[in-house]
């Protein structure tokens, strides 16, 4: 592969009549047009998350609670965000949730994308569409048959795990137990998705690579190594990205199956927003708590951008 | 595919071992799909029985009687394919006419834009609830199809997607649309969007999947019962009042998958084929 080709000028033809920047077209007139293309989405977007987005800024500096006028209070529900034993609760709740969610849904997603890239592989179409099913049934559907399955009492998976001598107890009930089980429920639903994406990742790769690696006599594990993984390091920024935001806003089968509990050991910082701002109607609070949450998420996702190197060009 | 119908005699043990191995894992992965169509179909007796089992020795409607007559449930299956279909519908439109924007035409501030749309991605959508909600019912729009909708009718993750679409078509396919005068408009329309059908309909999947299975808005936002969703409408059955069956439970989740999982295994042979010509890696 180091063998230094001989660099040939390539002949290029000559830019084609009435190329992609028209001389005549003024940068007024093609921002007008961009604007016509534009308006549509961005006075939807504007309208129904950045307006709400700016307002709850606004509330957040209030004691805003849904009743009378809302009084400006400075910082202090910041300042309670900080200092709340409950929301470092749900911070150390929500970084647990991330650290077990995002590794297991994205190695178990590339792994079977790699697996099933296998053309001899038999009944590889049927394997690939059964795999994404989870993905269309909606957390709450999802809860409901988890919840069933791990029933202390009639739950079929707590019968089977006996039989192998597995004690699971009461899943749901138990607080060092209750985490990985949402998590898992997450990780069943939501891999599917990454597992398409990986495997369009993998589509891409050039056969002739494969064949170039296996010529100078690289074996499968050095061929994922040198090949495959670094091919798909964008596909990999982006289900990273995706899989971390997924995390960190975990909510929808937290809320059927736990509620948060048991003793607050599921409860996550959506959770917690939610909480806030629609059973307590402390809605100061749970608008300051949402943008600490925004705020990490936005670094988390810098830092992933920064360490996959991911190049400018791909993102704008 | 043609290498699935080789004679068995030419299979080498590790690949039988392999698809045996996947035979398991599907299996695992399937369960809890399994056990909510199995478990629709059996009497409540056999539901909360010890030992449990996993098919039913006596099939019965019952429960699926049952949760028909708890819920107005023709209601809110309509309901759920005017949301999940208006906003598919809306989005594709406005998303992709974005997209061509930002993937195609050469103006200022692009790169800032599509930055700004993409960091909305991150935005938790319970903090804009409350506020969004006020603003929804400021426009009168609560518990009508407007406010359901409107919210929804285009997005980030759409945008982003096709824009990455539309970035791979190679340039030239709309020089000849160009040379003959073509504006911007019908280059998109009938260029562009032709090309684009594969992505179109695997966005289109995605965005009715998410709002399908929705949870959240619907439930905050309709207060009357008539227009809630069959996703939200589905959490009533577990409300403060308490213990619903699981067979009743799990009937009702059969009747809230069923029109997904058909669409699905309709489109299912193009769809990962789609996703492998689309932008979204």
């Amino acid at each position: 592969m180091t063998t230094a080709r001989p660099t040939r000028h390539r002949y290029r033809p000559p830019a084609p009549l009435g190329g992609r920047r028209r001389a005549t077209e003024s940068p007024l007139r093609r921002g007008a047009t961009a604007f016509a293309f534009l308006a549509p989405a961005l006075i939807i977007l504007g309208a129904f998350t950045v307006w709400p987005m700016l307002s709850a800024l606004r509330l957040s500096f209030t004691d805003a609670s849904g009743f009378g006028e809302p009084e400006f209070v400075g910082l202090e529900n910041y300042i309670g965000v900080f200092t709340d034993p409950d929301i470092l609760n749900a911070v150390t709740n929500t970084a647990l949730y991330t650290v077990l969610f995002t590794p297991l849904a994205v190695v178990s997603a590339l792994g079977l994308a790699l697996l099933l890239n296998n053309p001899r592989l038999p009944f590889r179409g049927f394997f690939r569409t059964a795999l994404f099913v989870p993905f269309v049934v909606s957390f709450s559907v999802a809860a409901f048959a988890w919840s069933y399955l791990v029933d202390p009492q009639v739950g079929l998976l707590n019968y089977w795990l006996r039989g192998f001598g597995i004690q699971i107890g009461n899943v749901l009930e138990d607080p060092t137990l209750a985490m990985p089980m949402v998590v898992l429920v997450a990780v069943w639903k939501l891999f599917g998705f990454y597992f398409v994406i990986f495997l369009a990742g993998l589509q891409d790769i050039p056969p002739s690579i494969y064949e170039a690696a296996r010529m100078d006599g690289a074996g499968a594990f050095s061929r994922l190594r040198n090949v495959t993984l670094p091919l798909l390091s964008n596909t990999m920024a982006f289900v990273l990205i995706f899989a971390m935001i997924a995390a960190l806003q975990a909510f929808d089968q937290i809320y059927v199956m736990t509620g948060g509990g048991p003793y607050g050991s599921t409860q996550t910082l959506v959770m917690e927003i939610y909480e806030s701002g629609f059973r307590k109607l402390d809605i100061g609070f749970a608008s300051a708590l949402s943008y600490v949450l925004l705020a990490a998420t936005l670094v988390l996702s810098l830092v992933q951008f920064v360490f996959f190197g991911r190049k400018e060009k791909d993102l704008a | 595919m043609s290498t699935a119908r080789r004679s068995l005699r030419d299979l080498k043990p590790s690949t039988v071992l392999a698809t045996l191995a996947f035979a398991v894992v599907t299996a695992i992965v399937l369960l809890p799909i399994a056990i909510i169509v199995l478990t629709a179909f059996k009497p409540a007796a056999e539901v909360n029985a010890y030992p449990p089992s996993l098919l039913p020795d006596d099939w019965t409607l019952a429960n699926l009687k049952t949760v028909t007559s708890e819920l107005p449930f023709a209601r809110l299956v309509g309901n759920s394919f005017v949301f999940a279909g208006g906003v598919t519908l809306f989005a594709l439109v406005f998303d992709s006419l974005a997209a061509y924007a930002l993937a195609r035409l050469d103006f200022t501030g692009r790169k800032v834009l599509l930055v700004a749309i993409i960091a909305t991605l991150m935005i938790p959508f319970q903090a804009t609830l409350i506020p969004l909600y006020q603003l929804v019912a400021d426009l009168g729009w609560v518990n009508t199809y407007t406010g359901l909708i409107a919210p929804r009718a285009a997005d980030a993750f759409g945008i982003f997607f096709l824009r990455q679409f539309f970035l791979a078509l190679p340039r030239d396919i709309d020089q000849a649309a160009r040379i003959d005068g073509a504006g911007e408009f019908r280059i998109f329309r009938s260029v562009v969007l032709p090309n684009a059908v594969p992505a179109l309909l695997t966005l289109g999947l995605f965005t009715f999947v998410n709002n399908w299975n929705d949870l959240l808005w619907p439930l905050v936002f309709t207060t009357d019962a008539e227009m809630g969703t069959i996703t939200s409408g589905l959490t009533q059955l577990t409300g403060p009042s308490g213990i619903v069956p699981h067979g009743v439970m799990m009937a009702g989740s059969l009747i809230a998958i069923l029109p997904l999982v058909i669409a699905f295994l309709f489109i299912q042979r193009r769809f990962i084929e789609n996703i492998a010509t689309t932008g979204l890696k």
